[in-house]
């Protein structure tokens, strides 16, 4: 069974149909990517699931259990997290605090020490720098340690919106490694990416979207093969 | 960062002048700057405070020097201040020469004024050019002789101030500390005496002063004092500094803890007693005033929502307890059979209670709006309370433009009432303290990291699992308990309430104490409080001015301390944080020009 579960979702922006019937998966052990052109309705589809935007049809279940109408703010308690685009930590507040607001909803001190010893095995970057004030870290060091805050409130699963977005090559290399191990600790990943290349090159599966609407999955074999993805995104 | 651009730029072409050159403009300036302040009016309202004032034998009015005199000897000073720092002079002669000259000019420009008032009427147009301030330029000489001593006393406050300038920092602040507090006690000398009046300090206080102001020999002694004072303090700051950073954190914290007890002990709590009903009353208004501040801090400081209409919770508070306790036909215990007349202290329990429920249906209607729009909704339903009072619909409960009166005193358990204002005060600064305790465990608890959060970035707390309805509703809430509680105690203090009571202008003052105090922080309110809201108070005998020095003091605090006066250790971190990212970019910035400029041939020919 499907950690994470979406059927046949639409949105509408006003009169506009953003979303027309989305349907995606996310299962135990892995890191499914989403990915498509700017526009094509990938950021619409997280907020949808993570209940930020309103749902005029269809369904999103974790674990087989459907959410219905559900506020933003519970679904962290439920385990769905979502990590937003554009790196946005703390800015003043240290990286020690910027990890303690992640387990807000958490009240067990001892679970959530060790989660932050887990989450800095993670991110071993962070474990240097755990007083200094988070706007003065690198690009990279934030986007980690937005993922790190993610995880502090222990998610079924942990959807990342645009990770790579106005990084040096480099550290999107740096931050795909750690959303790799993220995964292997246990918290399926889903990745929305415009960077597509390097999104299916550390997936194990992908989606296509076009205009509000899936219209290619596969493996990311298939997809990383397939002659339509090749020229519209790896060129 | 294209101010300081253009700023740096102008300074550059400024070099060009000669020192002579220098000299004319520095003069000009500030002699126009005079002739400015006499048209304004404010000059001649200075001249009527003294500073230094004697009677004597046989005269029936005092001479001395006045306020008005100095700030035209200030502006003459400054001139030579300016020469001498534009050109850099190093010698200290030529420096004084050019001061002179500049403070000569200033004096010249200023000579204008009397010339053209003796052979034209210009009254009709500036109602200021009084014959009183005629004699004042011509220091009561008459033109000829007074343009001379004009001349003069502008030279030699500008060679003053050239000198000053020239000094060592070690000879200088002695001397600036000394006028400064000659000028400080001299203004001030009415509010010093009547704090003074006591028999046994008679004798001191009469060797001091004269009624209009200090006699020369206590300026005297004063301004010793304040350069002794500061000549010990320079010559031994540097090792009590050495001292007090080689104690152990926990006792360094210790001494700063226990210095700034000592200090608030001293002026909320001793003060007053000592102080009479003048200064209690305004001491009783900073007390509201930093209950009303700390509320707003936890709106504003804490949780980041912009509130332009934090008065309307002051008047929901103030209105409770009227119509609760009031001998009026309105109140609710004389208008409905059952209902009973409440005493002060329960009615101020009702209308905490009552503020925090206005808060709450306040911040409904605002919930999702953020920002710049969030001041201006705000700004809205602030006014809508306020019309709502002053409306025939409301005037049959409310009481409408007429007001509630007579609204009793609290008693206390002995029976006997609290109606003076400085044992009222002594209720404000309990419940100030009070207040202070809440806002500071909120500050620390799980609410308050959420406000935190929310004041960051709402999308990402909403992401961590903070529930913004709730977490905004209670900054409404707790942040409008403060008010209502200020509100009760104002409506006891004045005695009646009316609508007018309640204009946007108090939202105003404590949305600007907060931010010149420091945003978020605790001590911040209480310095804010005392800054904006006692200095006017004492400045009161300036009328309108007043506001603009309460301008001139907002404008001067964010210039020279942008992180208020008592910032919160969060924000003192997030100046820095902004210094250094600016410090860097410049240096990026600084570092891609050179390479520009060594790699383009045009680049230096420029």
């Amino acid at each position: 069974m499907a950690v994470l579960d979406v059927q046949n979702l639409h949105v509408f922006y006003g009169q506009i149909h953003a979303l027309h019937g989305v349907s995606l998966s996310v299962d135990k052990d892995e890191i499914v990517t989403l990915i498509g052109a700017n526009g094509a309705g990938k950021t619409t589809t997280l907020g949808a699931i993570s209940g930020v935007l309103p749902v005029a049809e269809g369904e999103v279940s974790l674990d087989g259990q459907p959410l219905g109408k559900i506020m933003p703010h519970d679904l962290v308690k439920m385990g769905i997290v979502q990590v937003p685009e554009g790196r946005r930590i703390f800015g003043r507040l240290t990286v020690e605090e910027n990890l303690g607001m992640g387990a807000f909803v958490r009240k067990d001190k001892d679970g959530i020490v060790e989660s932050r010893e887990r989450v800095l095995e993670m991110f071993p970057v962070l474990k240097e720098r755990m007083g200094q004030v988070a706007g003065t870290l690198s690009g990279g060091e934030q986007q980690m340690l937005a993922m790190a805050r993610g995880l502090m409130s222990r998610p079924r699963v942990l959807l990342l919106d645009e990770p790579s977005m106005g990084l040096a090559p480099m550290l999107v290399e740096q931050v795909f490694g750690a959303v790799q191990q993220v995964r292997d600790q246990g918290v399926p990943v889903l990745l929305v990416e415009q960077n597509a290349f390097m999104a299916l090159q550390i997936a194990d599966r992908g989606y296509v979207m076009e205009t509000g609407e899936i219209s290619l999955q596969g493996s990311n074999r298939e997809l990383l093969e397939n002659e339509d993805v090749k020229r519209a995104y790896l060129g | 960062m294209a101010f300081d651009v253009i700023a740096s730029s102008y300074r550059e072409r400024e070099k060009e002048h000669t020192p002579l050159g220098h000299a004319v403009i520095a003069g000009i300036s500030f002699g126009a700057t005079g002739i400015f302040a006499a048209l304004v009016g404010i000059l001649y309202l200075f001249h009527e405070r003294w500073i230094v004032a004697w009677v004597p034998e046989g005269a029936a009015d005092p001479s001395g020097l006045t306020l008005g005199q100095s700030l035209l000897l200030v502006f003459a000073m400054w001139a030579g201040v300016q020469v001498a720092r534009k050109t850099g002079e190093e010698r200290l002669g030529a420096a004084c020469l050019l001061g002179a000259g500049a403070g000569l000019v200033a004096g010249a420009v200023l000579c204008v004024l009397p010339i053209i008032m003796s052979l034209v009427k210009l009254r009709f147009m500036f109602i200021a050019l009084t014959q009183h301030l005629y004699d004042m330029l011509t220091s009561g000489l008459g033109l000829g002789l007074g343009v001379v001593v004009l001349l003069v006393a502008g030279a030699l406050a500008g060679a003053f101030g050239a000198l000053l300038y020239r000094l060592s920092p070690r000879a200088r602040r002695p001397i600036i500390y000394a006028l400064v507090w000659m000028a400080s006690i001299g203004v001030f000398q009415e509010l010093i005496q009547l704090l003074a009046q006591q028999e046994v300090l008679d004798p001191i206080r009469e060797w001091f002063f004269t009624w209009d102001g200090l006699r020369p020999q206590g300026a005297i002694a004063i301004g010793l004092v304040a350069a002794a004072v500061i000549a010990v303090w320079d010559t031994t700051r540097a090792r009590l500094e050495e001292t007090f950073v080689a104690l152990p954190q926990g006792q360094q914290r210790l001494l700063h803890g226990s210095g700034v007890a000592l200090l608030l002990i001293l002026v909320l709590i001793l003060f007053p007693l000592v102080a009479g009903n003048f200064i209690g009353q305004v001491m009783l208004f900073i007390g509201l005033f930093i209950l009303m501040g700390m509320g707003l801090n936890l709106e504003i400081g804490l949780a980041g929502l912009l509130d332009l209409g934090f008065v309307a919770f002051y008047a929901v508070g103030a209105y409770t307890c009227a119509l609760l306790t009031a001998d009026s036909p309105y109140a609710i215990g004389q208008r409905v059979d059952w209902f009973p007349m409440f005493n002060w202290w329960w009615a101020m329990g009702m209308a905490v209670l009552m503020a925090v429920f206005v808060g709450v249906l306040f911040g409904i209607p605002v919930l999702k709006i953020r920002g710049d729009y969030l001041a201006v909704a705000t700004l809205g339903l602030g006014e809508i309370v306020r019309v709502l009072v002053l409306s025939d619909f409301a005037a049959p409960v409310l009481a409408g433009a007429q007001g509630v009166l007579n609204i009793p005193p609290p008693y206390l358990f002995t029976g006997a009432a609290v109606d003076d204002p400085i044992e009222l005060y002594y209720i404000a600064l309990g419940a100030a303290a009070v207040a202070a305790y809440f806002a500071y465990r909120l500050e620390n608890s799980r609410l308050g990291r959420a406000w935190t959060a929310i004041r960051d970035d709402e999308d990402v707390a909403q992401a961590l699992g903070i529930n913004l309805v709730n977490v905004k509703l209670l900054a409404y809430g707790l942040g409008a308990a403060f008010a209502g509680l200020a509100g009760a105690i104002f409506a006891t203090m004045l005695t009646s309430i009316y609508p007018h009571s309640f204009q946007l202008i108090i939202s105003v003052n404590v949305l600007a104490l907060i931010i010149v105090g420091g945003m978020g922080s605790l001590p911040g309110v209480v310095v804010g409080a005392l800054a904006l809201i006692g200095l006017p108070e004492l400045l009161r005998e300036f009328g309108e001015y007043r506001f603009f020095f309460y301008g001139v003091a907002i404008v001067a605090v964010m210039r020279l301390r942008p992180a208020g006066l008592w910032p919160s250790a969060a924000r003192r971190r997030e100046m820095q944080l902004e210094e250094e990212t600016r410090a860097a970019v410049e240096a990026q910035l600084a570092a891609e020009t050179e390479s520009g400029a060594a790699s383009s041939p045009e680049g230096p020919a420029r």
